[in-house]
């Protein structure tokens, strides 16, 4: 009685290998490092890293090891000193092409990282670093479409000739057309309801006046906003980059929210700078009277400037902008409908259009640019990299203006208000300049709606409470479990740490993130696990004061106290989970923990403690039950 | 060790009419308590900004007042947090203003009197460093940044919301699978219990006036898991017990199972107990409230799992017979 077959010893003890080593890296924690990143014109591969090693090992800056994988390379460093010595000096050597940042990575033995055991992620509240919660406004976004609807409006019934009073955008959404008689106005419904599919018409009459009442059609409102969504986000991306952080997080969250994360931040007046700026397109000819070779070599022809393609190709323009990213109102990626081949369909608003339809007209078999552009501004800085200041303590910052030409296609035939670039080779290219000239053009305005930022010190102390307070709670319910049990007691503490050990083990191997209130979730996890071998435990000494035998009342006692164990488990992890559902951050990494706590704890109560239980006692004539 | 050599016989049943009226009391008073004095919500919920310093050397309030003035911020809040060295500063939302910057003054303006200025380095770990006009390099900053927190008005009210819907949640899950698992008057009085203790536990924030944000939220959550956790394992021992008692009453088959469960329900208190002592005295100043809220809440969750959970079910009237499995339908019953 109370023997488990052999195969069941050996699935528990695998799980129990797997788990032990999966939770291991934990326990060296992590190392300084350099994470050179590339940006979108660079790759990082073994020549980059070499030209890295070897520029460091001029330098004088010790270091302890050096990895390249699909995130980019890494160098690793024994203290931070060299760490920070070293990321200064390879930003300088590398130059802009790029990202140069800080990072941490796991000081296990690198056969850890081949099977994919690391450490666990840490939380911001934990490491430190900057959490932004950006709001993007749609209602603007909404506001702006309605406005170009109506612009349309006004154009398709001119072109028809048919006569309204007023075509007015309402201040609660929508926007009314009047007309004179009821005649007119059914006239003008059918032809906008034909001519304007994204848009819902209803026709309405107030005493003598009679009204077209228009509404973007839901599925057109959340193309719109998912389309600012996507536009933001791809802004945001490439300028978090530019902040040069190792780890960033930029995510949609919700329908109209995106989380940034950025780890060891701690300058957060100069993140929120860097985040919260614009970027425009300027619409430019392409000068092809003169030689591109003649103006690179110092030659600039007057009224003409020499720009940068995305990939670093020199190209030369003519200094007038012909319109800008501000007449740019919508420009999606699609299928050219003969050709089937990837294309960005550009509208344009009225005035746009008018300059859009002249300029084309005379320069067809031309090529026109479209240029991306940033303000940045950098602190000045001296050789030692110390920013330079000014008289009241403030830093001295210079802008620049980044300037990038991002496409610059043929006109092919004179154009107005709807257009498409042609001679994209692939969907993503066609996705990726849909994105940028969105990016931008229909700014959506976003504005930070939370922030959370953890200094560097309180990281640290965090850590070390959570940690102590951990090992004091395990310590305490340790000994008070073998006090009350004895032998039984003792079989439930290795229970306990073998829980710890596989609720560490799926943490790590999930990366989810570990925050503060997560570390809180552990120790209430490891008081609360022991809850499953209190009840069978109490259910033994029940069966035995019951008279039973000792091997019955084991087999018994866990037999009888599994459906208790298992309701009150799952009562207490319908809490966990709707904390996980409604939770944000630490909250989340509170409800993970507990509820992964509640499902290992389960395993390691019932089924490990039943085996090393079964292993020592089972099928032996016992005169007592050692609990 | 035992706490019980047998298994006791306390009358909790008989006591039922004592501690329904000292529940409700409980309940009503602190219904009263936060309508009147109000729970001290944290800028999660409120909205605002906090923002946590260290100062190398002991501070000055009244000079963090004049320091944060002199750079136009008024109306802060400024207090010690923990030593003399922290300071606590915070900031009501204010209508109209967009208030994400406003932290980035407060730093500017703690750090003007020793005219230092933020060197980032993105170091991770130690402490910030600042450079002067004067320095030659970088030192440790005299102010250094604990964290910062700013929550807008629209998220403060969604969290409330999300809070609000999070609780009644849980509840109707927790319900549906009692009353799936035992039967709706279980599943009632577990909700009771658990209602109970959310209610008692809310009000212990009342009175402390331990700061409410969402850490703390969590905590009333996971009371409610500890409570129901508490409360099943009392009602699975009745289910048991009115399958093994066929000749008792509803009353004796409760009161058999509170006793024979109660060294149980004493045990994963205490050890339970331990681990939130652990935190509270060791987890640090962001989980003192959260530790508190555990402790108040497993003291009250036990005392409703006992004295608030099964009188409910019995006072709705249950019987063995609600217990038994269904009878099978006639022969004639199906066509």
């Amino acid at each position: 009685m109370n023997k488990y077959p052999l195969w069941k010893y050996l699935l528990v003890l695998a799980i129990v290998v797997v788990g032990v080593v999966y939770a291991l890296p934990n326990l060296w924690g992590e190392i300084p490092a350099v994470q050179i990143s590339p940006t979108r014109t660079t790759k990082v591969d073994s020549v980059v890293l070499e030209k890295a090693e070897a520029s460091i090992k001029v330098a004088g800056i010790p270091y302890s090891g050096a990895s390249l994988d699909d995130k980019g390379a890494r160098l690793r460093f024994t203290d931070t000193e060299d760490q920070l010595k070293a990321r200064d000096f390879l930003q300088k050597e590398l130059g802009d092409g790029y990202t140069v940042a800080l990072n941490l990575v796991p000081a296990a033995p690198a056969w850890f990282e081949h099977i994919g055991a690391r450490p666990m992620y840490l939380g911001l509240d934990l490491r430190g670093g900057v959490h932004f919660l950006m709001q993007v406004d749609l209602r603007s976004v909404i506001r702006k479409a309605e406005e170009v609807t109506a612009d349309d409006v006004r154009r398709v019934l001119r072109e028809k000739r048919l006569r309204y009073l007023t075509v007015a955008r309402l201040e609660a959404g929508g926007l009314e057309v009047r007309f004179r008689d009821a005649a007119e106005r059914d006239q003008a419904l059918e032809l906008v309801r034909k001519e304007l599919r994204d848009v819902e018409f209803t026709a309405s009459a107030r005493g003598n006046e009679h009204f077209l009442s228009g509404r973007l059609s839901p599925s057109s409102v959340a193309e719109k906003s998912r389309f600012a969504l996507e536009q933001n986000i791809t802004a945001l991306t490439n300028r978090v980059n530019e902040l040069g952080v190792a780890e960033p997080i930029v995510q949609q969250q919700g329908s109209d929210r995106i989380v940034i994360q950025l780890p060891g931040v701690q300058d957060t007046a100069k993140a929120k700078e860097i985040l919260g700026r614009t970027a425009t397109l300027e619409i430019m000819l392409v000068d092809e009277e003169h030689d591109l070779s003649a103006a690179l070599s110092g030659n600039v022809p007057a009224g003409s400037k020499i720009f940068r393609m995305r990939n670093g190709q020199p190209i030369l323009l003519k200094n007038s902008v012909v319109y800008s990213g501000d007449n740019i109102v919508d420009a999606t990626p699609g299928f050219d409908s003969q050709t089937s081949r990837p294309i960005v369909s550009i509208t344009l608003d009225a005035r746009g259009a008018g300059i859009n339809q002249r300029v084309t007209g005379q320069n067809v078999g031309k090529r026109m640019a479209v240029v991306y552009i940033e303000i940045k501004s950098d602190v000045k800085r001296d050789d030692n990299g110390k920013p330079l200041l000014d008289e009241q303590g403030r830093e001295l910052r210079t802008t620049r203006r980044v300037e990038e030409v991002i496409t610059a296609p043929v006109i092919r035939s004179q154009l107005g208000k709807r257009f498409q670039i042609e001679g994209l080779d692939s969907v993503n290219e066609a996705n990726e300049l849909s994105l940028l000239l969105r990016a931008g053009s229909l700014s959506a305005p976003v504005f930070i709606a939370e922030e959370r930022t953890i200094g560097p010190s309180l990281g640290a102390d965090n850590i070390t409470q959570g940690i102590n307070s951990a090992l004091l709670g395990a310590a305490l319910t340790l000994g008070f479990m073998v006090l009350y049990y004895r032998t039984f007691g003792v079989i439930a503490n290795v229970a306990l740490l073998l829980n710890v050990a596989l609720l560490v083990a799926v943490m790590s191997m999930l990366q989810a993130t570990l925050t503060l209130p997560g570390i809180a979730g552990i120790v209430l996890t490891i008081g609360m696990a022991v809850d499953a071998n209190v009840l069978i435990f109490e259910r033994i000494r029940e069966e035995i004061r019951n008279g039973n035998s000792p091997q019955t009342a084991i087999h018994a006692g866990f037999d009888r106290a599994w459906s208790t164990i298992l309701d009150s488990n799952i009562t207490t992890l319908i809490a966990a989970l709707v904390l996980f559902n409604f939770g944000t951050g630490p909250v989340k990494g509170f409800a993970v923990t507990l509820s992964i706590g509640i499902l290992t704890s389960m395993f390691t109560a019932v089924v490990a403690s039943r085996a090393i239980i079964n292993l020592a006692f089972g099928g032996r004539s016992l005169k007592k039950v050692p609990v | 060790m035992e706490f019980f050599h047998k298994v006791p016989s306390f009358d909790f049943m008989g006591r039922r009419r004592a501690a329904v009226i000292v529940s409700m009391v409980l309940n009503v008073a602190t219904i009263g308590l936060l309508l009147v004095h109000g729970l001290n919500l944290g800028i999660d919920f409120t909205g605002g900004t906090l923002v946590e310093v260290s100062y190398a050397e002991s501070a000055d309030i009244g000079e963090v007042r004049t320091a944060l003035s002199k750079a136009g911020i008024e109306r802060a809040n400024v207090q010690h947090f923990g030593t003399t060295r922290d300071v606590l500063i915070r900031l009501q939302v204010e209508e109209g203003k967009t208030s994400a910057e406003q932290s980035d003054k407060i730093m500017q303006a703690l750090r003007a009197p020793f005219s230092e200025l933020l060197f980032e380095r993105g170091t991770i770990g130690g402490a910030q460093q600042c450079t002067s006009t004067t320095a030659a390099k970088p030192f440790d900053c005299q102010v250094q940044m604990r964290r910062v927190e700013f929550v807008g008005p629209q998220v403060g009210s969604e969290l409330v919301e999300q809070g609000v819907l999070a609780i009644v949640f849980a509840l109707v899950g927790i319900m549906v699978y009692v009353a799936f698992r035992f039967e709706w008057r279980f599943a009632v009085g577990a909700v009771v219990a658990t209602v109970h203790d959310v209610l008692l536990t809310v009000g212990f924030f009342s009175i402390t006036r331990f700061e409410f944000s969402l850490v703390e939220l969590a905590a009333v959550l996971t009371i409610m898991g500890y409570s129901i956790n508490d409360t099943v394992v009392v009602f699975d021992r009745i289910r048991e017990n009115f399958r093994k008692l066929r000749k008792e009453g509803t009353l004796v088959v409760m009161n058999n199972a509170i006793n024979e469960t109660l060294s149980r329900t004493v045990m994963t208190g205490v050890t339970t107990l331990l681990v939130v002592g652990a935190l509270f005295f060791l987890g640090g100043d962001t989980l003192r409230g959260f530790a508190a809220a555990l402790i108040f809440g497993i003291l009250v969750g036990t005392y409703s799992s006992v004295f608030v959970a099964s009188p409910t079910v019995l006072m709705l009237g249950l019987t063995r017979e609600d217990m038994l499995p269904p009878k099978k339908e006639g022969a004639d019953a199906t066509p």
